[in-house]
């Protein structure tokens, strides 16, 4: 095959949530835009293909929305969730342009509706998009393809050529074959590196052979590794990732939202070594849900299990995989591959323990240990009633925090604080920005919305001007 | 005995969509799986029949093949609804029509046809089939009015009573008592899904049908199917009426109650059977049941080639054709009613029975739950 030399405006690089977020606003812009997407059709989207809602800003109830959600009570969540490590300046610019998302995104095909059941609390602050994920991924393919919008897949872009801070073109192998793509401006929005496990082993070591990850296995690094090597300013610490407690047993790319596993809080967690090791009942979701994955992650063998009995079993959403069950705990023990007799003794200790109290998952309730380390602080009962049931968990990696450092243009900065004035970067690449830390449900989706809608309004501007 | 394979794998994609519930919001069938863990014969049997096959979650699903966990709902629930029409209807030696149905379909109304043609022939002669016939009592003359009606009305009875007693079979078989079904509430708002096809709007955005664009194209198809049928059962009736109690025989003017409603349904018949099967011509094939699909298009053939030959007769009512229009149009009819409890038209009855427990298994989680 010849080289392609494209004639085209702006060339955006992933196509996920952000990138077709720019793809949509450039073409409507004016410019011809070429989307490159890694992934197969099938696999299109990256892990906003396992995305369900996203965090807007709204000034008062609406058919999918329980009740207002301002500024400032969306920029306390975002403080606290970060400890102070975003940029205010970036965070507020995408709180008050997220208010638009809820007619923008509709307008692009999407369809919302009321939150789903077992996340009430996000019935408030989230939009649900209908269908979930994939469905708001179609139907931004459809609406970028309607307006001409040229999508390529299985197209992965390898390098970037840039020079004097100023993007020149790209190389990408395309179904096998090289090409390099011209274009006068660049939108990267190729999510983190989360899926490159020698990356992640720079700074995890041999554990993270044993990290499973939730997402597609296409977020390789790649051009967040181009960009800092052309000098682009980093931000987000490298070594953070974003990490839930996964089922063992799931795959170990694409598992999704179904290998995720919430027992824990209704009964006792131990490692490979048959050690409780952290508080399973300190806190309530989401607080628990961002850190299992990185406790687990600490454990030996990257494994812990989740051992619950009868009474418990209702209590959390049902996971993909059936949990092991056995009528007694040494016969649980010797199914997970756990010392029968040193498990039978864990539990014991933990139901001497345990304190009478009045049993409520839905508040910090008075159900604790005593005089056990570590102690079980809330929704503390006796495993007592057979049969019994465990789940062997991973880490399960969400995503990764490096990323490029953006200005309010969303152009990329390179070192000595210059924006570049043709590179742009959307989504998880640059979420480090404003999330740099923790975890706040939605807020990625909308990260990538807005920052998706900058870049592609600025990369058009830029590239027809 | 529905395939235990089948069920293994009906329990394998529920569990894997119990676990992620992003569908919930486009038609019954989510949030009826969201009250149960575990998912048995019944279970499956009862959600496979609250399923409309629109195909949203199947193009929504980040599970669907290639990936691994290669979920895709509306084949499984096609494939279980075939079993399920099959294990209810009886006797068990006619149920196996379902395994072949556009074969069987068919066969049946061309034996029909050859049958008629023989009778009409042999009893009445050349003479009468290809002569004019005018006024009252013209069709009588060709098909006398007890060889009409007398097998038409025992194949409906039959067919009724085959497809009533595989409802309370399936009623009880997805763990209803009898007595459940006797509550107007209820009742009322398994009609109104049912007639206002509630769950081929896919939470607003229609149904993925042919393809992955969302659409209600299929959803007024099947209005005017189901509306055109209702129409010409009017007709049908209303034309009963007049002969039975006031001796006022077939054929009827062209502004008669009974030709007014039947040209409107047959019309409307037309145009839905065929817009239907167009959808069906260019349907993904990869969520579909190829079982159901020769079920779908033989039945949707049959109402095709009733409404379409009753119209030609009326037009051509007067003419020499009108004998040879008639044998033709009353095969194609003898096919559908012998067929009825052995077809899709099976679907009316599951499909209702499993709306009525909808509502009612709504409204008590509701009322526990507010």
């Amino acid at each position: 095959m010849a080289e392609r030399k494209s004639s085209v405006d702006v060339l955006i690089v992933g196509g996920g949530n952000a990138g077709l977020c720019a793809a949509i606003t450039a073409r409507r812009a004016g410019a011809r835009v070429l989307l490159l997407e890694s992934a197969t059709k099938d696999f299109r989207g990256g892990n906003s293909r396992h995305t369900r809602n996203i965090r807007a800003m709204h000034k008062a109830a609406t058919a999918y929305l329980t009740g207002p959600y301002d500024e400032e009570e969306f920029w306390d969540d975002l403080l606290q969730v970060t400890g102070g490590e975003t940029n205010e300046h970036l965070a507020r610019l995408t709180i008050r342009a997220s208010e638009e998302l809820g007619e923008w995104m509709p307008a692009n095909g999407v369809r919302w509706q009321g939150s789903l059941r077992g996340t009430l609390h996000l019935g408030r602050t989230n939009l649900f998009m209908l269908g979930g994920g994939k469905a708001m991924v179609n139907s931004y393919y459809n609406a970028a393809s309607r307006l001409g919008v040229e999508v390529a897949y299985e197209s992965e872009v390898r390098e970037l050529k840039i020079g004097d801070g100023e993007f020149i073109s790209a190389v990408a192998i395309c179904n096998g074959a090289t090409h390099e793509f011209n274009a006068n401006a660049i939108v990267v929005a190729s999510g983190g590196f989360e899926a490159n496990i020698p990356w992640l082993k720079e700074y995890w070591g041999e554990a993270a052979d044993n990290f499973i990850i939730r997402g597609t296995k296409h977020n390789q690094g790649q051009m967040l590794k181009e960009l800092l090597k052309h000098g682009a300013k980093p931000v987000g610490n490298p070594r953070g990732c974003h990490a839930v407690a996964v089922d063992a047993r799931a795959p170990k790319f694409d598992g999704g939202i179904v290998t995720r596993l919430d027992s824990v809080p209704f009964g006792i967690a131990v490692n490979k070594e048959v050690k409780r090791f952290y508080d399973e009942g300190e806190d309530f979701w989401p607080k628990r849900y961002a850190i299992w994955g990185g406790l687990i992650a600490r454990q030996p063998d990257q494994i812990a299990y989740s051992v619950v009995d009868a009474k418990a079993l209702p209590l959390f959403m049902p996971s993909v995989f059936p949990p092991v069950k056995a009528g007694s705990i040494p016969e649980l023990a010797s199914a997970l591959g756990l010392d029968p007799a040193v498990l039978v003794a864990v539990v014991d200790k933990f139901n001497r323990a345990v304190r009478p109290g009045a049993f409520d998952p839905r508040s910090l309730d008075s159900c604790r240990t005593e005089g056990l380390h570590p102690p079980k602080s809330h929704w503390a009962r006796a495993i007592d009633t057979p049969p019994y049931y465990g789940y062997p968990l991973r880490p399960g990696i969400t995503f990764t925090y490096l990323g490029i450092t953006v200005d309010e243009h969303a152009r990329v900065v390179m070192q000595g604080d210059r924006p570049a004035k043709n590179i742009f970067a959307a989504g998880e690449v640059m979420a480090g920005n404003i999330l740099g830390k923790g975890y706040l449900g939605g807020f990625g989706l909308t990260i990538g919305s807005v920052f998706g809608r900058i870049a592609g309004r600025e990369a058009a501007r830029y590239a027809t001007a | 005995m529905l395939p235990p394979e089948l069920l293994q794998e009906g329990e394998r994609q529920m569990t894997i969509c119990n676990a992620c519930r992003y569908c919930e919001g486009y038609c019954a069938v989510f949030p009826a799986m969201e009250l149960r863990r575990n998912f048995t014969k019944a279970d499956l049997t009862y959600l496979a029949n609250l399923c409309f096959d629109c195909r949203d979650c199947y193009y929504s699903c980040q599970y669907a093949p290639p990936h691994e966990f290669a979920v895709n709902v509306p084949k499984l629930m096609s494939q279980l609804r075939v079993e399920t029409y099959r294990e209810f209807s009886s006797p068990a030696i006619f149920s196996a029509l379902f395994r072949k149905n556009g074969l069987a379909v068919s066969l049946i109304t061309f034996a029909a046809l050859a049958i008629i043609v023989l009778l009409v022939l042999g009893l009445k002669g050349p003479g009468i089939l290809f002569g004019i016939h005018l006024g009252e009592g013209a069709f009588y003359r060709v098909v006398p009015f007890l060889a009409m009606t007398i097998p038409a009305l025992a194949m409906a009875l039959y067919g009724l009573t085959v497809l009533l007693m595989g409802m309370v079979r399936f009623w009880r078989e997805t763990q209803g008592h009898l007595s459940e079904m006797i509550s107007l509430s209820d009742l009322w708002r398994a009609t109104k899904d049912a007639f206002g096809l509630t769950y081929m709007k896919g939470g607003g955005a229609g149904c993925s049908y042919p393809d992955a664009s969302f659409t209600y194209s299929r959803r007024w198809f099947h209005h005017l199917v189901f509306y055109g049928f209702l129409l010409d059962f009017a007709s049908t009736s209303v034309a009963a009426f007049y002969d039975h109690f006031f001796g006022w025989q077939a054929p009827y003017p062209l502004f008669s109650v009974p030709v007014v409603l039947g040209t409107v349904g047959g019309i409307g018949l037309v145009i839905g059977t065929s817009g239907l099967m167009v959808l069906k011509y260019q349907s993904d094939r990869d969520p579909a049941e190829a079982k159901m699909l020769s079920m779908d298009v033989a039945f949707l053939a049959l109402l095709f080639f009733t409404s379409l030959t009753g119209l030609v007769l009326l037009a051509l009512r007067d003419t020499a054709a009108m004998g040879t229009l008639l044998v033709i149009h009353l095969s194609v009819v003898a096919g559908l009613f012998i067929t009825m409890p052995y077809g899709k038209f099976a679907h009316v009855a599951y499909r209702y029975a499993a709306l009525v427990r909808y509502a009612i298994e709504q409204r008590r989680t509701h009322s526990v739950n507010p």
